[in-house]
């Protein structure tokens, strides 16, 4: 192994990217247009919720709570009537339908405890949960306020103060921005290596450096820095302008440890990119696997839905890729200030899976080249 | 050949009017004001240097390019207006350069035909007719069911001309039909051209070629140089004008004086005595096995140091095999290689510095300059830093590449990059020169100036060198040469005494005699290799069949299922795409399925307790006792409530403060404090809705403890109903939102990929020159994908009824429907992306980002639409999975039908149409 060598070949490889302009394009905007859109488009959890009101009590109390839900947690309830109800849910035009019955505030006076319905369409479980809770309270909190006017009430004096640590106002922007980045680190790194690869065998000059005294170990390592590098940069770049610069999105951590453990997250998903390659014969099929890799790397990596709650199994097999050690030192280090003391576990397990996947792909390359 | 009375005649009709024709790429111009009549009737040759424009001429000709600059007339109409071109394009036929370039390579050689002739619009009686008749006249019909990528050079070239056939064109294009082609086959292409030439007298050929000694034989002939024309004439009145006895020699004659300076004949000095005792190489029983078939048989030979030595053969005879055992490519299965008396191994970096390798194809990297291409080998072979500028500088003046060290290698003649090649392959100073076919394609004069470098390395260096070639004259300038066939050396010889040993007069004649001694011998084991001659048809009664009069319509059924058939077989004859495309979703549907969980649960808290007393622990209980929260080891203190949720241990923690208990009896407001891991917002929100609700019941609770239960029957209820999804289990919320996605990504994917590679690998020429249309092409490509994507549908449907176990309550129909149309648009998405990209990666890349993102982020899949701001929302109403997610929660979990769901099948309705047009009109339907 020499390292001229593969300082050479790996300065190849990017004179090879610089004069593809469309994959270079891709690149700009995957790591700026992409990453930004995907963030301010990504709602608050409760945001702009759709909810309609069937108002057949008409009194006082019951305006009072329809006039009490309102941007940005809802858009400005519908007014409907009982008839339009199901239809709307099941054109999905509502996540929640809210019926106030006839003779509410008479009952509620009576104290003959009267019930109001909450309609919610659990097909959109993102929503559900958190908005049954919010309509739930302003509804409570509305009918408490109407009635304090006429009735004292019995309390216990114990408030529960809540508040949100490293992000206080639970910016889902936030944490979507960084996630973005880190699935097209994924992407990016897997199709520069891969389909670089099998073009490189398509047009017969892998054989041609293997006439000339490189190794494929060095011919490996070449592409896997030379790709990483880029994707690096990318990416830095993308946080530092895009994350921290244009969305303003507070991150807090060591940014030289984070672009430490992108450079390992790199090392591993390179490899995985030429493992990949060597697997498919074609582009085509290239093509057909990346999709069935990414997809799990991006659902299950905990940067879509937290990690407790997927079932045991595929928390644990999802200890195996790169990309859930990647999320949660990401997380901790970006969100949470998280020093090297708290994050070496992971950046220790992406050097294992790192050197693993290389390994592998090296033995898969070697044969490949036969 | 042909008519002999007609060749001297000036001709009487004119099939070619190019009037001040230019072309530029770029820069680079590749045809300069031309101006030029072809003759119709006959067989005109283009005869030139690579890179004079020969090419970019019939790619204009035959349509398949845009004219840029100048009036081209073709069969009597302006050739830009597409409407002539529409008109016309049946009677034209077009071979473009390089073998087989416009076959498929999985489909066999009959079904190879068979798409051309429903292009054109045969009926199936015809077709079989038409078709059975070019292969028995072609010598193609024994092997009707290979693989057209199986086949040798010259089979591909005669299969391409089959294809170009079979609609009775008036005029045929050829562009280099026999480069690379060996001799014998080469013969018998120009045979079965004159018998169809014969045949049908009115059909006008256009050639192209780079041999010399094949051009004598045309009846037309038009030299070109640097973009124009030097001289038109048949070949004795291009012999007389410049009083040679060749056409090489013609040739060279005709260019401007000072390109003809640089041109000197090559002379080879006699090898000196005695210098072969070292032998450079030795090859011992070399054999080689692939499988069972054997490519290799049993070579041997040696070679002196200083010596040239020539491989002659057909392709696919085992030369390029035997080459790469030799340099360590490949192992050998039995035998040894040895160089300078070492054994080839592949490990041995050494006896690489002391080999230069030049492969068949240009296989340089394109997207470095020549500079960077030799700097890169240089290096690579470890040689001292300050000694390369001075060496890249030497073999630039001698390989005359000094003016175009900034160039990319793409923008370069063929006969330049081969200098290139050469020049990097000796960059080390090599002992051993070992060059695969290294002129195939390089005119006369570049070939020459090629084998004086050769010549001189030989002589004067000492560099041993193994050659290959089809050039039958290049073959006679080496010092000895082995003939090679179906993997076994049949002579090894001076050319002198080859041709002694057969008396033949030329090289070529012994050449062909030994190949036919050898086809004889082998014929009793495999079917005819010769052609059997089998006449064509007479011309009566092979034009009787009557073509379609749907040629110039806008859109046909036959054509658009022509390509629907040949995509289908490809898709069948790849077996791991088709495979991957379907299980693969199934996999993908698990995972998602059960990995994208919003049930969040187990969560992890603790508790910094200061108060320690019954109520407190009580208040702990509440929540530890939930299924939603798992309670860890008490936090002793502030700093260790900060580390460990800093390390994302915890992701919620309460303080109850000192006197809790005792301050909440006595009605003195008391606080407790949470803290809830805000760096995932969504599972924040879900945590901070919990603790309320837990508290709350808690409160309730204590205030029926002590102030009874009438204080707490409560003012009202709010009594939720989770509809459609009555247990909130993620499952039956999230598996139904699967299906649209995975069947736009898959679908989308495949489709961009399959013309992306038309694109890429060449075939893509077929659209331009042939009568289908841009719409006809798309969808009958597309076709295929869909019936793969609602394969894919049925088989994901049922896994989420049967083994997800979701409930199905809606119409199964409206789901079909609705499924039907969405991969329709998926796919029309594929090819839309497609039209914009030029290489598969870019198409694979562009696919994954334009699909993967507007699919999950935007399509409601979790977040509602409805929620959504900004572009992502804009996206979100327009993106057909939006409407498709509806669909399928609607059918899935909503029990809806048609008519509850008109809504949302409108925009979907739009968006396949709208697609189609996108696509067909950024789609070219010529190369530009």
């Amino acid at each position: 192994m020499r390292l001229s060598h593969i300082y050479h070949l790996g300065i190849k490889e990017l004179w090879g990217l610089w004069r593809d302009p469309i994959l270079l394009i891709l690149i700009v905007y995957s790591f700026t247009l992409s990453v930004y859109t995907g963030s301010t488009a990504m709602p608050e959890t409760l945001n702009r919720a759709a909810v309609a009101i069937v108002d057949e009590d008409r009194s006082p109390v019951s305006t009072r709570v329809s006039t009490a839900f309102y941007p940005p947690y809802f858009v400005p309830p519908q007014m409907i009537t009982p008839a339009e109800m199901d239809r709307r849910m099941d054109q999905g035009l509502d996540t929640f339908a809210l019926d106030i019955p006839p003779n509410f505030q008479t009952d509620l006076l009576a104290r003959r405890s009267p019930t109001i319905q909450l309609n919610v369409d659990a097909t959109r479980m993102s929503q559900a949960f958190s908005g049954n809770g919010y309509i739930q309270q302003i509804v409570t909190g509305e009918v408490s306020g109407f009635l304090d006017r006429h009735r004292s009430e019995q309390k216990l004096p114990v408030d529960l103060v809540l508040r949100a640590r490293f992000n206080a106002e639970l910016n889902k922007g936030w944490f979507g921005a960084v996630m973005n980045v880190i699935t097209n680190i994924t992407i990016l790194s897997i199709v520069l290596t891969g389909a670089a690869l099998i073009r490189e065998r398509e047009h017969g000059t892998v054989e041609h450096l293997l006439v000339m005294p490189v190794t494929p170990f060095e011919i490996m390592v070449s592409k896997v820095w030379s790709m990483g590098l880029v994707v690096l940069l990318a990416s830095a770049v993308s946080l530092v302008f895009i994350v921290k610069g244009v969305l303003a999105v507070p991150v807090q951590g060591s940014f030289a440890l984070f672009l430490l453990a992108t450079a390992l997250q790199l090392f591993a998903t390179t490899s995985m990119g030429i493992l990949l390659a060597t697997i498919a014969g074609s582009m085509p099929q290239f093509g057909l696997l990346l999709m069935l890799v990414l997809l799990p790397l991006q659902a299950l990596s905990g940067g879509m839905t937290p990690r407790e709650s997927m079932p045991e199994i595929i928390q644990n097999i999802m200890l195996a890729a790169p990309n859930t050690h990647f999320v949660i030192l990401a997380q901790a280090v970006l969100f949470r200030d998280a020093g090297l003391d708290v994050v070496w576990p992971q950046l220790l397990a992406l050097l294992v899976i790192g050197a693993i996947l290389f390994a592998f792909a090296m033995r898969r390359f070697r044969a490949f080249l036969k | 050949m042909a008519d002999p009375d007609r060749a001297g005649l000036p001709p009487a009709e004119l099939v070619v009017r190019l009037n001040a024709v230019t072309l530029s790429y770029g820069k680079t111009k590749a045809l300069d004001d031309v101006t030029l009549d072809i003759p119709s009737g006959c067989m005109a040759g283009l005869v030139g240097p690579d890179g004079v424009g020969k090419s970019s001429l019939l790619s204009l000709v035959a349509g398949a390019r845009a004219v840029q600059a100048g009036r081209l007339e073709v069969l009597g109409g302006d050739i830009a207006d597409a409407g002539h071109r529409r008109r016309i394009c049946p009677r034209i036929a077009y071979m473009p350069q390089g073998l087989g370039k416009n076959l498929y390579p999985t489909l066999s050689v009959f079904e190879n035909v068979d798409f051309f002739g429903r292009l054109f619009g045969h009926d199936r009686k015809e077709r079989e007719r038409r078709i059975a008749s070019l292969l028995k006249s072609t010598g193609l019909a024994p092997f009707a069911e290979r693989p057209a990528g199986k086949l040798s050079g010259g089979m591909k070239q005669k299969l391409g001309l089959c294809c170009a056939l079979i609609h009775d064109p008036d005029l045929l294009i050829l562009d280099e039909p026999t480069t690379g082609v060996d001799p014998l086959s080469r013969r018998q292409f120009w045979e079965l051209i004159d018998e169809i030439r014969t045949d049908r007298p009115g059909m006008s050929v256009i050639v192209a070629t780079a041999y010399m000694e094949e051009a004598a034989r045309f009846d037309w002939l038009v030299a070109m140089d640097a973009g124009r024309v030097l001289a038109t004439g048949t070949p004795d009145e291009l012999l007389e004008k410049t009083g040679v006895d060749t056409l090489d020699a013609a040739f060279i004659a005709l260019l401007p004086e000072e390109l003809r300076r640089e041109h000197h004949d090559v002379v080879i000095p006699p090898r000196p005595e005695g210098a072969s005792d070292d032998i450079a190489i030795e090859a011992n029983n070399l054999t080689m096995r692939f499988g069972d078939f054997v490519a290799v048989d049993n070579v041997s030979f040696r070679i002196g140091r200083g010596e040239i030595f020539g491989f002659l053969g057909s392709n696919g005879c085992g030369k390029t095999t035997t080459m790469k055992m030799l340099t360590g490519l490949l192992a050998a299965s039995e035998g040894t290689a040895k160089l300078f008396g070492r054994e080839v191994d592949p490990r041995d970096m050494e006896v690489r510095h002391r080999v230069g390798y030049m492969s068949q194809a240009f296989s340089l990297y394109t997207e470095l300059t020549v500079l960077q291409n030799l700097e890169l080998h240089a290096k690579l072979f470890g040689m001292a830093a300050d000694t390369i500028p001075d060496r890249i500088e030497e073999l630039a003046e001698r390989f005359d590449l000094t003016g175009v060290m900034e160039a990319l290698p793409d923008a370069l003649p063929l006969g330049v990059r081969q200098r290139l090649s050469l020049a990097v392959a000796l960059i080390h100073s090599p002992d051993i020169l070992i060059l695969d076919e290294p002129t195939s394609g390089v005119d006369p004069v570049a070939r020459d100036s090629f084998w004086q470098i050769l010549v001189d390395l030989s002589r004067n260096e000492q560099v041993t060198i193994f050659i290959s070639t089809h050039f039958m004259n290049e073959a006679m300038r080496c010092d000895r040469m082995s003939l090679m066939h179906a993997g076994k050396v049949l002579i090894s010889d001076t050319p002198a005494g080859i041709m002694k040993s057969r008396s033949a007069s030329t090289l070529e004649e012994a050449f062909i005699a030994y190949l036919e001694e050898a086809i004889a011998g082998a014929k009793q084991a495999a079917p005819a290799v010769v052609r059997a001659k089998a006449p064509l048809e007479p011309v009566a009664e092979r034009q009787a069949g009557t073509r379609r009069s749907s040629k110039s319509r806008v859109f046909d059924i036959g054509r658009m299922f022509s390509y629907t058939r040949r995509e289908a077989l490809e898709l069948v004859r790849d077996p791991i795409r088709a495979t991957l495309a379907t299980i693969g979703t199934v996999i993908l549907m698990f995972v998602i399925g059960y990995g994208i969980n919003m049930d969040v649960e187990d969560l992890t808290f603790a508790v910094l307790d200061h108060d320690q007393t019954t109520t407190s622990r009580e208040y702990i209980l509440e929540i530890a006792g939930s299924r939603y929260f798992i309670e860890k080891d008490p936090i002793i203190d502030y700093a260790d409530l900060d580390r460990r949720m800093r390390n994302g241990e915890l992701s919620l923690a309460i303080e109850i403060p000192p006197g809790f208990a005792r301050d909440a009896a006595r009605g003195n407001t008391v606080e407790i404090a949470a803290w809830i891991d805000g760096a995932m917002a969504s599972r924040a929100e879900t945590v901070k809705g919990y603790v309320q609700g837990l508290h709350a019941h808690w409160l309730t609770g204590k205030i029926r403890e002590r102030y009874g239960a009438a204080a707490t029957t409560g003012s009202f209820k709010i009594e939720t109903r989770f509809r459609y999804n009555p247990d909130v289990k993620s499952i039956v919320a999230m598996v139904p939102a699967v299906i649209p996605l995975l069947l736009m990504l898959i679908p989308a994917m495949l489709s961009a990929l399959s013309v992306v590679r038309e694109k890429e690998l060449g075939s893509i020429v077929n659209l331009y020159v042939s009568p289908v249309t841009r719409l006809e092409f798309l969808v009958g490509k597309q076709i295929p994908y869909i019936a793969l994507a609602m394969l894919n549908f049925v088989l994901l449907t049922a896994f989420a009824i049967f083994v997800f176990r979701v409930p199905f309550t809606g119409s199964l129909l409206t789901w079909t429907v609705a499924g039907l149309i969405y991969v329709s648009a998926a796919t029309a998405m594929g090819l839309v992306i497609s039209t914009f990209m030029s290489s598969q990666i870019a198409a694979i890349f562009g696919t994954a980002i334009l699909t993967l993102i507007p699919a999950i982020q935007y399509s409601g899949m979790i977040d509602p639409v409805s929620s959504l701001e900004g572009a992502g929302a804009f996206i979100g109403q327009i993106y057909p999975t939006t409407h498709f997610m509806t669909i399928a929660r609607g059918t899935f979990s909503k029990a809806l039908g048609f008519g509850d769901l008109a809504g949302a099948f409108v925009p979907m309705l739009i968006a396949v149409p709208v697609l189609l047009v996108i696509g067909t009109l950024s789609l070219k339907k010529q190369a530009r």
